[in-house]
């Protein structure tokens, strides 16, 4: 069924919606006290029959994960909450946050326990101080009402939260990356196996979950897991935050769950394009997934969904991009942005990135030739799967997907030495940064 | 060299894979109130971890002398218990590390897709101009440094622009550059929007 009304961001317009108290008063931190009452293993089956797949990307199963954690092994535990958030067009988690920290403070109690963790980190990323900000003050307020620290509720229990604030690098959003970034080095990415669920953070087993995710383990216990999996359809349950931007009326962050369409989403959600102007490309995850085009629209906003529609779901991030849009300006600025973000560790991804913007960039100019488009297409195939993180699968993303629906465009600029498409009022004839970069 | 037949490695640009060694410059010791800062911090890793405080360590230089140069990363090495070329090695990779020197007030543009479809390039071309600087430069006074930077996260209210890695100035379009570098420099910081969510 579709879900009746918002549980992950019900409160987050009201004043003070944020607060200790406001939370209390709409019945936070009952979740926590029936999760206690069960045993570590019966916490972990609920949330396996609660469906709950992770929310940053991969759609993971969220208990299976869980289960993975050696339970006889000494060494201490961690959970690390992914709180990076850089996936270009994503901003839900930010809204989680600085608007209802508590709810994540409590799935992170509810996780460190069931996994047999006393620390929590919560990497945030370096342009989140504001948000650092919230999350220690109220941080502080649940620590000093007893629902976070030594001996939760009287339960023995013990779980300190700590919020680390990155410095600015795409790649720590990345699992074994952002472990990297938390010992205090770069943000690259480790090789796997081992999985993080055994040897992670300080080399002790450690559990990455993005926060929507955690922040939607104490609805599990809130509302029962019965109740979470009949929300939306099968293997793809529970509410889900929705991120809308580019050109549409109303761009923010929705929550419904994930019977709902592309097309419901931007038109009726985000209020469609402005100017009643054509769709001519949506982007339904975050950067790093395809680009799916008008047909596509009936597609399912779900993992399985999208994937049948030849995408992901990704963050949800979903950008879309009206009939104005030059897509190989969009995708010379996307591979821009992978370029600048590449860690530099793996050699096909770092000289790739700046490999496919240079012949980008040449197409742009009007100096293409028909053989660059195919070189695009050949650099692509030698970064995808020979990198060790995901990625270089998804610096292809915009390339390859671009080239598959819009390759007339590239062809274009090639033979007619400019766009398909008119200048956009919103695009600088002269960009600052065109040269420089 | 590569063994591609048309395409050269490295670019003559920075790549963050690069390590970047800064100037010296003045002696550098954290305050008292920053040392103790740092030492809250680090508490909140295991004693033998204090490496992983070496970020936040980074922000308190930056707090202190807006940019970080090489005595500073020596006293952070000291403090932390690492060596200096670790800290170096570390600052040079993330971004949002200055290891040169910055105007009063850092201006950073969003550039990434969900901005530039709302019209970031022109907000960054009319920074550029009425400051007359290129994007990465600081305007003669020393005043104000232009920089674009990749995905913000605020892209329900693109364009956005940040100011000195902390706060967040929403929607913005050419016309309203003016009154930006006109606000900041009788108000300060406390002309930016900062980010809606905080706002009741």
């Amino acid at each position: 069924m579709r879900l009746p009304e918002p549980v992950l961001t019900p409160h987050v317009k009201k004043p003070h919606g944020h607060t200790l108290e406001h939370y209390l008063q709409t019945g936070g931190y009952q979740a926590l006290r029936k999760a206690l009452a069960l045993t570590p293993d019966q916490v972990i089956e609920q949330v396996k029959q609660s469906g709950l797949r992770g929310r940053g990307g991969a759609g993971f199963p969220t208990g299976m994960k869980w289960g993975f954690v050696p339970k006889d092994s000494p060494k201490p535990k961690y959970l690390c909450v992914n709180a990076d958030e850089s996936e270009p067009g994503t901003f839900k988690d930010h809204v989680l946050m600085e608007r209802n920290p508590h709810l994540l403070f409590e799935g992170c109690v509810i996780a460190c326990r069931s996994i047999g963790a006393k620390v929590a980190y919560i990497y945030i990323r370096g342009e989140f101080y504001h948000v650092q900000r919230v999350l220690e003050a109220e941080l502080e307020k649940a620590r000093a009402a007893g629902y976070v620290g030594k001996n939760i509720l009287g339960s023995g229990v013990d779980c300190d939260i700590w919020v680390h604030r990155g410095a600015g690098a795409y790649e720590a959003g990345e699992e074994s990356a952002l472990l990297e970034s938390l010992e205090g080095k770069r943000a690259q990415p480790r090789l796997r196996p081992p999985f993080p669920a055994v040897v992670g953070l300080y080399g002790c087993p450690t559990i990455i979950n993005n926060v929507e995710t955690i922040c939607n383990v104490p609805v599990i216990f809130d509302r029962g897991a019965e109740w979470f999996a009949s929300i939306g359809p099968e293997k793809n349950t529970g509410p889900k935050l929705y991120c809308i931007s580019g050109h549409v009326a109303r761009p923010g962050v929705y929550e419904t769950s994930m019977d709902v369409t592309l097309r419901e989403l931007i038109y009726d959600y985000a209020g469609g394009i402005p100017g009643g102007r054509a769709l001519k490309a949506v982007i339904p995850g975050g950067s790093s997934v395809n680009v799916l085009t008008p047909e596509a629209l009936d597609a399912q906003a779900s993992f399985d969904g999208l994937v049948k529609a030849g995408s992901m779901l990704g963050s949800a991030a979903i950008m879309v991009m009206d009939e104005t849009t030059d897509m190989v300006w969009a995708a010379t600025n996307l591979i821009h942005f992978y370029k600048h973000e590449s860690c530099g560790k793996c050699t096909p991804c770092r000289e790739g990135s700046d490999w496919m913007h240079k012949v980008l960039q040449k197409i742009l100019r009007g100096e293409g030739s028909m053989r660059d488009i195919d070189l695009l297409l050949g650099i692509a195939n030698n970064i995808g799967g020979k990198t060790l993180c995901p990625f270089g699968d998804a610096e292809i993303a915009p390339v390859v997907g671009m080239l598959q629906h819009f390759r007339g465009e590239f062809e274009h600029y090639v033979r007619e030495g400019r766009s398909l498409v008119p200048l956009a009022p919103w695009r600088a004839r002269e960009p600052a940064g065109a040269h420089a970069h | 060299m590569s063994f591609h037949p048309q395409m050269p490695y490295g670019t003559p640009q920075w790549h963050r894979s690069e390590r970047v060694l800064a100037d010296e410059g003045p002696p550098f010791a954290f305050t008292p109130e920053n040392r103790q800062k740092l030492e809250e911090i680090a508490s909140h890793y295991p004693p033998e971890r204090r490496v992983s405080a070496v970020l936040p360590a980074l922000y308190l230089v930056q707090e202190q002398q807006t940019h970080l140069t090489g005595n500073a990363m020596a006293h952070v090495a000291e403090v932390i218990g690492c060596s200096r070329a670790h800290v170096e090695d570390v600052a040079s990779y993330y971004v949002m590390f200055f290891t040169k020197p910055v105007g009063k007030y850092v201006l950073q543009v969003c550039r990434t897709l969900a901005c530039a479809l709302n019209g970031a390039e022109h907000v960054t071309a009319e920074l550029c101009r009425q400051l007359g600087v290129a994007p990465g430069g600081t305007d003669a006074a020393g005043e104000f440094t232009v920089m674009e930077m990749e995905c913000l996260g605020a892209c329900d209210r693109a364009p956005v622009v940040m100011v000195n890695n902390e706060h967040w100035h929403e929607c913005q379009s050419p016309e309203a550059i003016q009154a930006l570098i006109r606000d900041l420099r009788e108000k300060g910081v406390a002309a930016l929007t900062g980010c809606h969510h905080t706002k009741e």
